[in-house]
């Protein structure tokens, strides 16, 4: 388990790095609240704090835009992050069951992450794929067209 | 010089990478390597999508055999036969009879692809290819024979309005900011296509994005502006990688940047990525993310023509709008203006989603019908169910009854029935569907996305919302629809943006042509459409049970009861309405009321 100056460590490498491949302008702060997001997986406290010293803007500022945005996380999130679509479409194409089956299996509610750090369970913005929907996302991967029954096969796929 | 015989078009959506696309893809381009082919057999990749619960597939030109669910084990052979010895491979072809969902299928006859006229059939990534389906012809012509005058006559003679949703003119918005005092001065494309059902710009981003590029830097001369953002949602990352590679090669084909076509007009172009907020496609919400601030739209006037992106005169169209562009150039915009109607000229691409056959992208001219749509272009309703609305414009759109069905699409005749252009989104439901649930669904994305600057929209939404769940829920009052109609009055007036005034239209239209389903809710506490789960029952009819015990096996929660060979019973009181029961019985003993 990484010490506490470790993680510090980490982060702050991980927030200069952003800054210098996107420069530090105010302008940038979304880009580089994304890039720092990506790469730890969601935005500590520390990080904002970083940012906003390095970019001289105030801290609330920062946090109140690093929490406007659906796509950043202030918490920590798990291993793999499902992303449902419950956006009408998918809704409509046969959604609400997907969604009841993917709840079911994983054992959260929406927003939740799992005891062990497996799985956080969110919904996602329209991906524009309505039509193969219902869609999920885990991670980085697209599933379309999908059934009740395949979630634990797809789930399962996942360490 | 090579002489490729055959091309393969592999469809690189992520749907299929993730069924071991990219596998397949490895697999294939190493056998072609192995066999010496690779001047011969050439690999493209294309967006174009076919039933992806068929898995990897490409098919293979000049032929057009479409192979499916291909595996990496099965390419080796396929290759050979294919490739070496010309032989189709029959046991991978798709199936000629299934039904396949496409996004984008070939045209129906009552088409017309303007704007997505290079959709999977050129490499977005290759700008030759664009060039060659006369790319960039239309800029040559702007900068060497027009003066920025010129095309502002040539784009008000077509009529372009503006696609996004308003249809704003497009010429008077660009004369606008022309005339505007200040400088630089910018030009934005919005790309955060946000509603949920539309996905026609992405199409075009991801398969031909050098349309937009074009269509930009033709705008960007007429207004006199020098930077240019694309603000792309983060949702379409495919997307954001065609526009940043079809910048790139513009840029080195001197098509971007400084000195274009040799001329003095320069202007540099960059894409800048959302982050998840569907009021961001509010064009001072965008420009507010683009200065790196929240979202939050700001009252207007300005207007962004005189005080946009960090102060400066600012045109913001849709990817649509700037993808006409190049056409109506090339073309003429007499051609134009012979498609439409007298207020509506051009095309307009709708992207079909819901219980509709043929699910996916069309663009046709204005003035077909709504039925003409459903039908002849989408196919029907799926399993040839009744129709039972339709709903235009995205979550802030109306929701039209089948009495619209012969209403003609323009921008005047939808605002008239109560419902929006849009995006051109279009949700078709069938008769199974709850209206009130519909209505609480689209509410329940909107309060969501609400920035929450304003009083009305912020608790407005929400007020409705959670009347709309109460009714869902059998719990409507005496009363509760009065106290919508005065909700929604006051939010659609009082709001700062279109997300806010947009927001009950839902609601509004289903209470005008569905009110009936609301009362349905409150007073009889019954669901007509039998899809909310509170005022359903699940019950067994006697006379078709055999007591077979398979509903009994596999209810969740152990709600039925009975022994084999008698009739079995639910538990109102435990029972969940999962609907289980109902879809195990073999015998159509299960009877939902």
């Amino acid at each position: 388990m990484a010490s506490q100056t470790e993680i510090a460590d980490n982060i702050t490498e991980i927030v200069q790095s952003a800054l210098e491949y996107y420069g530090k302008k105010e302008e940038e702060l979304i880009p580089i609240l994304a890039k720092v997001n990506r790469d730890l997986g969601f935005l500590p406290q520390e990080a904002l704090e970083e940012i906003s010293g390095e970019l001289k803007i105030p801290k609330s500022k920062v946090k109140s835009v690093a929490s406007f945005y659906h796509m950043f996380s202030t918490k920590p999130l798990g291993r793999h992050v499902i992303k449902f679509c419950e956006n009408a479409p998918c809704h409509v194409a046969g959604g609400r069951e997907v969604w009841n089956a993917l709840q079911q299996a994983t054992n959260l509610k929406v927003g939740e992450t799992s005891a062990d750090g497996k799985w956080s369970l969110l919904t996602t913005s329209c991906l524009g794929l309505c039509a193969v929907g219902p869609v999920m996302i885990i991670d980085e991967d697209v599933f379309g067209n999908l059934t009740a029954d395949m979630i634990p096969d797809i789930l399962s796929r996942y360490e | 010089m090579s002489y490729i015989r055959s091309h393969v078009l592999f469809s690189n959506d992520p749907t299929i990478l993730a069924q071991g696309g990219v596998e397949v893809k490895h697999t294939l381009l190493d056998e072609i390597k192995k066999h010496n082919l690779v001047d011969e057999v050439e690999v493209i990749d294309t967006p174009r999508i076919g039933d992806s619960k068929s898995g990897p597939e490409f098919i293979v030109y000049p032929e057009g055999y479409h192979y499916v669910g291909l595996q990496a084990a099965d390419i080796p052979f396929l290759v050979e036969e294919q490739f070496l010895k010309g032989r189709v491979v029959e046991k991978f072809l798709a199936p000629a009879t299934k039904e396949k969902t496409q996004e984008l299928g070939a045209p129906t006859p009552k088409e017309v692809r303007v704007v997505l006229r290079n959709c999977g059939t050129i490499n977005p990534e290759n700008i030759e290819e664009y060039i060659a389906e006369n790319g960039y012809a239309a800029l040559a012509k702007v900068l060497t024979e027009y003066t920025p005058d010129d095309v502002l006559e040539i784009i008000k003679a077509s009529g372009l309005r503006g696609r996004g949703g308003a249809g704003f003119p497009t010429w008077l918005k660009w004369n606008l900011t022309k005339k505007a005092e200040g400088s630089p001065k910018y030009l934005i494309c919005n790309a955060d296509e946000g509603d949920p059902g539309a996905f026609m710009n992405r199409s075009v981003l991801e398969s031909d994005p050098h349309s937009v590029v074009e269509g930009m830097v033709i705008a960007a001369y007429t207004i006199g502006a020098s930077q240019g953002f694309v603000y792309c949602r983060a949702e379409y990352p495919i997307a954001v990688k065609t526009l940043n590679i079809a910048i790139e090669q513009a840029r080195n084909y001197g098509l971007l940047g400084e000195h274009i076509f040799g001329t003095d007009f320069s202007f540099e172009l960059e894409v800048r990525k959302g982050a998840g907020a569907f009021v961001c496609g509010e064009e001072t919400a965008l420009i507010r993310s683009i200065e790196g601030k929240r979202g939050e739209p700001y009252p207007k006037p300005p207007f962004p023509a005189t005080q946009g992106v960090f102060g400066k005169p600012t045109n913001i169209n849709n990817v649509e709008t700037y993808a006409n562009i190049p056409q109506i150039i090339f073309r003429g915009a007499e051609w134009f203006a012979s498609m439409g109607t007298e207020k509506s000229k051009g095309t307009k691409t709708f992207a079909l989603a819901g219980d509709v056959k043929k699910t996916g992208l069309i663009e046709v001219p204005f003035g077909i019908t709504l039925r003409e749509i459903v039908y002849d272009v989408g196919g029907g309703i799926k399993n040839d169910k009744g129709f039972k609305a339709i709903q235009t414009g995205g979550p802030m759109g109306g929701c039209l009854p089948a009495s619209y069905l012969d209403l003609p699409v323009d921008y005047e005749s939808l605002t008239s029935a109560g419902s929006m252009m849009g995006s051109g989104g279009m949700v078709v439901m069938d008769d199974e569907t709850c209206m009130v649930d519909i209505a609480r669904f689209f509410m329940e994305f909107t309060q969501a996305e609400s920035c929450g600057k304003c009083v009305p929209c912020r608790v407005g939404t929400k007020r409705i919302l959670e009347i709309l769940t109460r009714i869902c829920d059998g719990k409507g009052k005496d009363g509760d629809i009065e106290t919508l109609e005065m909700l929604c009055s006051q939010i659609i007036e009082d709001s700062l943006c279109g997300l806010g005034k947009g927001a009950p239209n839902p609601v509004v239209s289903t209470l005008k042509h569905f009110r009936d389903e609301y009362e349905a809710h409150i007073y009889e506490k019954k669901c007509p459409a039998k899809t909310c789960k509170a005022l359903i029952h699940y019950s067994i009819n006697p006379e078709n049970c055999v007591g077979c015990t398979l509903c009994a096996r596999n209810c969740p929660v152990n709600a039925i009861s009975g022994s084999p060979k008698q009739t079995h019973v639910i538990d109102p009181d435990v029972c969940i309405r999962c609907g289980i029961c109902s879809q195990v019985c073999n015998y159509d003993a299960v009877v939902v009321t």
